[in-house]
């Protein structure tokens, strides 16, 4: 019995793959006031749902991951990627990241950490945990808008085929046999790896590069 | 050609060129249907200035008892609004700023401390200016200039 016969999604004969579904809704979490009044923006401009929280501990409460809640209540409020700063007091980006990873429910949503410091071992850092990309401060549109198309077309990959481009090794093995089991050191994903659009913002291709040179 | 507009008029297209570039990015975020969108990051930035200008003063106001861990963390927060608005001279300041923490000089902060705070209040008189002229214009029957900036 297939595992991997999940929902699929109507790809037209031509292969063009624009996803015309639901809105992308977006956490948002930054404890600066103005990095949240920008990134919302940014999220909006590009046609996303966005919910923005100052803490990681409000993230997780908003998640349903505080403890309090269980997160079962919260099918209304998918949330389809999470955007985090790094520096935070309190629970940090990093912190977040890994409580999410961390979570059964939880651990399949992206989550893109952003800094104002382009700091190597974070990066790696945040990669390694399981971090879908690492943007460099201040956020662009086109950082967004490369960020966007990154999760839409995961979930699009994610119907057609069950691999998941999840960094961090996982627990329990898929028994996914359309297709090989990904190598357990490798850092880089077969969906998300074509770099072929992203052209003019290398900011964190760059990174991703130069990360798998190291790695 | 109403002269006093013409006046105003060049004035405004001179202001705007040199804050234009600085707020480039934020005002490709901006459009009908969000009007005030510019005005409303660049205010926020400005309360975050004073409120960190103020936290800071305070953790440098004794010699004996600087906590250079706060200055610090203040100095990362200015630096990193300012960075997100565009508001390049206050982010520069804060480099230095940045380094004087490091080394734990207490003066040199107290220099950058003042040199943040005149910064992003220039900064503010600009803009406060640049929408008198704005309303000055309208008043009298001209349009706003739109500056095209490559």
């Amino acid at each position: 019995m297939a595992v991997g016969e999940v929902m699929r999604m109507d790809i037209p004969a031509g292969g063009d793959l624009t996803v015309t579904s639901p809105e992308l809704h977006v956490l948002a979490v930054d404890d600066s006031i103005v990095d949240r009044k920008v990134i919302e923006r940014l999220l909006r401009i590009s046609a996303c749902k966005v919910t923005t929280v100052e803490s990681g501990a409000m993230a997780l409460q908003y998640l349903g991951l505080d403890g309090d809640k269980g997160a079962s209540g919260l099918k209304d409020l998918k949330v389809n990627l999470i955007v985090t700063d790094y520096s935070m007091p309190g629970l940090t980006g990093y912190d977040l990241l890994k409580k999410i990873k961390e979570s059964s429910v939880f651990r399949e949503i992206p989550v893109v950490i952003m800094s104002s410091e382009n700091i190597l071992p974070r990066i790696e850092q945040c990669l390694r945990e399981g971090a879908e990309d690492f943007l460099l401060k201040p956020v662009k549109l086109a950082d967004v808008k490369r960020i966007k198309e990154l999760i839409v077309r995961n979930e699009a990959d994610d119907c057609k085929t069950l691999s998941h481009s999840n960094k961090r090794k996982l627990a329990e093995d898929i028994d996914d046999t359309a297709s090989p089991p990904p190598p357990s050191s490798s850092s880089s994903s077969s969906s998300s790896s074509d770099d072929s659009s992203v052209e003019d913002f290398p900011s964190s291709k760059r990174m991703k590069s130069e990360l798998s040179s190291l790695l | 050609m109403n002269t006093v507009v013409a006046q105003l008029q060049r004035q405004f297209q001179d202001y705007l060129v040199s804050l234009y570039q600085q707020f480039t990015e934020l005002r490709k975020l901006q459009d009908e249907g969000t009007p005030d969108f510019v005005a409303e990051v660049v205010s926020l930035f400005f309360d975050d200035c004073s409120k960190l200008i103020n936290t800071m003063s305070r953790s440098l106001e004794r010699p004996e008892n600087v906590d250079f861990k706060q200055v610090d963390s203040g100095v990362h927060q200015l630096k990193g609004s300012s960075s997100s608005v565009g508001a390049r001279r206050v982010k520069n300041v804060c480099i230095s700023f940045k380094e004087c923490c490091d080394v734990q000089n207490r003066e040199g902060c107290l220099r950058c401390l003042q040199q943040v705070d005149y910064e992003y209040k220039m900064l503010k008189t600009k803009l406060q200016d640049l929408f008198n002229l704005e309303q000055r214009i309208l008043q009298a029957g001209g349009m706003i200039p739109q500056v095209n900036i490559s």
